[in-house]
């Protein structure tokens, strides 16, 4: 089943895209503790413009910027997947634990979902990481408190229209245990949609992250891709024209989000064949293109 | 009516919600704020004052009950305590004084990002293969990849510190008084073109691309296919028949996203120095200003709250579905 998802990404255009920067950008990310000078060390003037020495320049402190980037980056990309990945698991749990066990527990569950729904997230993150003492765990905590709902309720959508299905029912007669039921029958079916909203609050949890360390709301000593932007902002970059110390980050926090947006697009467009590009189509016509009138929505068998 | 009343009883809870998880925080986490405001302070208090501070948070002698009370009444007579940044000020003052210049920036800007979002996504489904339906897509996600407030960050760095062309920040110019007159409106809108430009850019990729899928599931339907059988012109059937319908997710997401977006327009507010509540944020956090912090949040929550509920009258009106089904 996830191979089988796997390969499918894989033949999409957009999501092998994603893929591919996402691979590379792991690569340089989690090999750079190997590669880069300490990212707190002060080993030059502050406020240095890139040069051969210092590719990225340096900051207020007289830190290099491309081992702050890349050291940071190895924190705010953990925590933003271990997040992703928490959430992901909470909201399947109750989503599917919801929707089939029914009754007052759904009914109390939903009302749960819709008041942390209704909520802003990121004000009551604040107050919450404000009172919490700072660093990675607080912001971690915080997040998933904030961010399980989403992913709880669309998860159990899916799963209450699956236990209708005959497949399901029939387990059920057969008297296979609830666990059973919920791992290897239902779960299975909802792969894809796990797969998305897995991204979406993975890329929730990058936005919501650096938000919240760029308020100074991180553990400040720490080197992350928020606390660079959280500095770069204390250190006036934008007054002395240091475009170097924000810009390299915020092209690094953009190309993780886009290209998790990209494999994101390659999912709904396995799942939802209508989306699907219609380049692969037209490819297969070639010049029987006559015969297509442009309002028509083609749907590819892959 | 009926869904119109359960959405008020749900969002009624989620105001008793806030204000429970307002009241309990201080109380379940470690240190207590009043005391620790009272030793920022280092003596330049009146120790009367920690009594005061105390109360604020309803922190006295009673039992928790009775301390959940007496705090919903002083919130009842608009008593949030006093802000410690802006110290002697009261919370209601700092936060009143902020909120109309957000209202201002972040509404304005919510309301056109999603409508032209809505109107780009409407026309790439509409003209499939278009240059809109290929390319725009892919390039504003990519915008609405960055963070709001990096988006916000770059716009002063081209635009006003390089070229000159923008103010770098404030909401007005800082030689001019507050007035209704027309070189103050003209400064105002100068400020907040940049700020409001950030966070367009930013939101308006997500609701394209919403109403673009919405719409290309709406055309695949046979009611379409019947009314072009009929044959009604292409604009009845586009805005009458297919944006009517495929607007409605696209607004359920609306009321969702804008706690999201709200909070993502108070990280640019700060960029801009903009005199917003965000600004209000930035210093309460930065001066460990609890009162203030909490007040924001309340605040915050119950404008979302409110403008869920609006969310929900307008779909009540759209959509027959929610009007039938109660």
């Amino acid at each position: 089943m996830l191979l089988q998802l796997f390969k499918d990404l894989y033949r999409n255009r957009k999501a092998r895209f994603g893929m591919t920067i996402l691979f590379v950008l792991f690569l340089l990310v989690y090999s750079s503790p190997f590669w880069s000078q300490d990212p707190l060390a002060i080993g030059a003037m502050p406020h240095l413009a890139p040069s051969q020495n210092f590719w990225f320049g340096t900051n207020g402190q007289g830190q290099d910027v491309l081992a702050q980037c890349f050291r940071g980056a190895v924190l705010s990309l953990t925590t933003a997947f271990l997040v992703g990945a928490a959430v992901t698991m909470i909201g399947a749990f109750i989503g599917t634990l919801s929707a089939y066990l029914g009754g007052w527990f759904d009914q109390g569950m939903v009302l749960l979902i819709n008041l942390f729904l209704v909520i802003p997230g990121l004000p009551l993150a604040i107050i919450l990481a404000a009172y919490l003492p700072p660093g990675p765990m607080t912001i971690g905590f915080v997040l998933i408190i904030t961010g399980w709902a989403w992913n709880a309720r669309v998860l159990r959508s899916q799963a209450l229209s699956i236990k209708q299905r005959d497949f399901v029912q029939a387990s059920l007669v057969a008297g296979e245990p609830l666990w059973r039921i919920v791992i290897f029958e239902i779960l299975p079916n909802m792969i894809s949609l796990v797969l998305s909203t897995f991204i979406g609050s993975t890329i929730y949890a990058i936005g919501a992250q650096v938000g919240l360390e760029f308020l100074g709301l991180g553990d400040i000593s720490q080197v992350s891709w928020g606390t660079i932007l959280y500095w770069a902002n204390n250190d006036s970059a934008l007054l002395t024209g240091s475009w170097w110390m924000f810009v390299p980050v915020g092209i690094a926090i953009a190309l993780v989000g886009f290209s998790l947006s990209l494999i994101n697009f390659g999912v709904d467009e396995i799942t939802n064949p209508r989306l699907r590009d219609e380049d692969e189509f037209y490819t297969m016509l070639k010049d029987k293109t006559a015969y297509l009138n442009s309002e028509l929505t083609p749907v590819v068998r892959s | 009516m009926k869904f119109l009343v359960q959405k008020f009883f749900l969002y009624c809870l989620a105001a008793i919600g806030a204000l429970v998880i307002n009241f309990f925080l201080p109380r379940l986490l470690p240190g207590d704020p009043a005391s620790m405001i009272f030793a920022r302070f280092q003596g330049r208090l009146d120790p009367a004052v920690i009594g005061d501070l105390k109360a604020t948070f309803g922190l006295v002698d009673k039992p928790l009950f009775e301390q959940f009370l007496t705090y919903l009444s002083s919130l009842m007579h608009g008593d949030f305590g006093l802000s410690i940044a802006y110290f002697p000020a009261k919370v209601t003052d700092v936060i009143a004084q902020g909120l109309l210049w957000t209202v201002f920036l972040t509404g304005v800007t919510v309301l056109l990002s999603f409508s032209l979002g809505t109107i780009l996504g409407a026309f790439a489904a509409w003209n499939r293969r278009s240059v809109l339906d290929r390319y725009l897509p892919p390039l504003l996600t990519l915008l609405g990849s960055f963070p709001y407030f990096w988006l916000a960050m770059a716009m002063v760095f081209v635009f006003a510190f390089t070229l000159g062309w923008m103010p770098l920040g404030h909401g007005y110019d800082q030689a001019l008084e507050p007035q209704w007159s027309w070189t103050f409106v003209i400064s105002v809108l100068q400020h907040s073109f940049l700020p409001a430009l950030s966070i367009l850019l930013a939101t308006v990729g997500g609701w394209m691309l919403g109403m673009r899928n919405a719409m290309i599931s709406v055309l695949g339907s046979d009611y379409i296919a019947l009314a072009k059988a009929k044959g009604l012109s292409p604009h009845r059937i586009l805005w009458h028949y297919a944006v009517r319908n495929a607007i409605l997710p696209n607004l359920t997401g609306f009321g969702m996203a804008l706690g999201f977006i709200l909070s993502g327009s108070l990280l640019t507010e700060i960029i801009f120095s903009y005199p917003g509540q965000g600004y209000l944020l930035v210093q309460a956090v930065r001066n460990q200003d609890y009162p203030l912090m909490q007040g924001l949040f309340l605040c915050i929550t119950f404008s979302v709250l409110v403008a869920n509920w609006m969310v929900d009258i307008v779909t009540y009106y759209l959509d027959p579905k929610t009007r039938e089904a109660s």
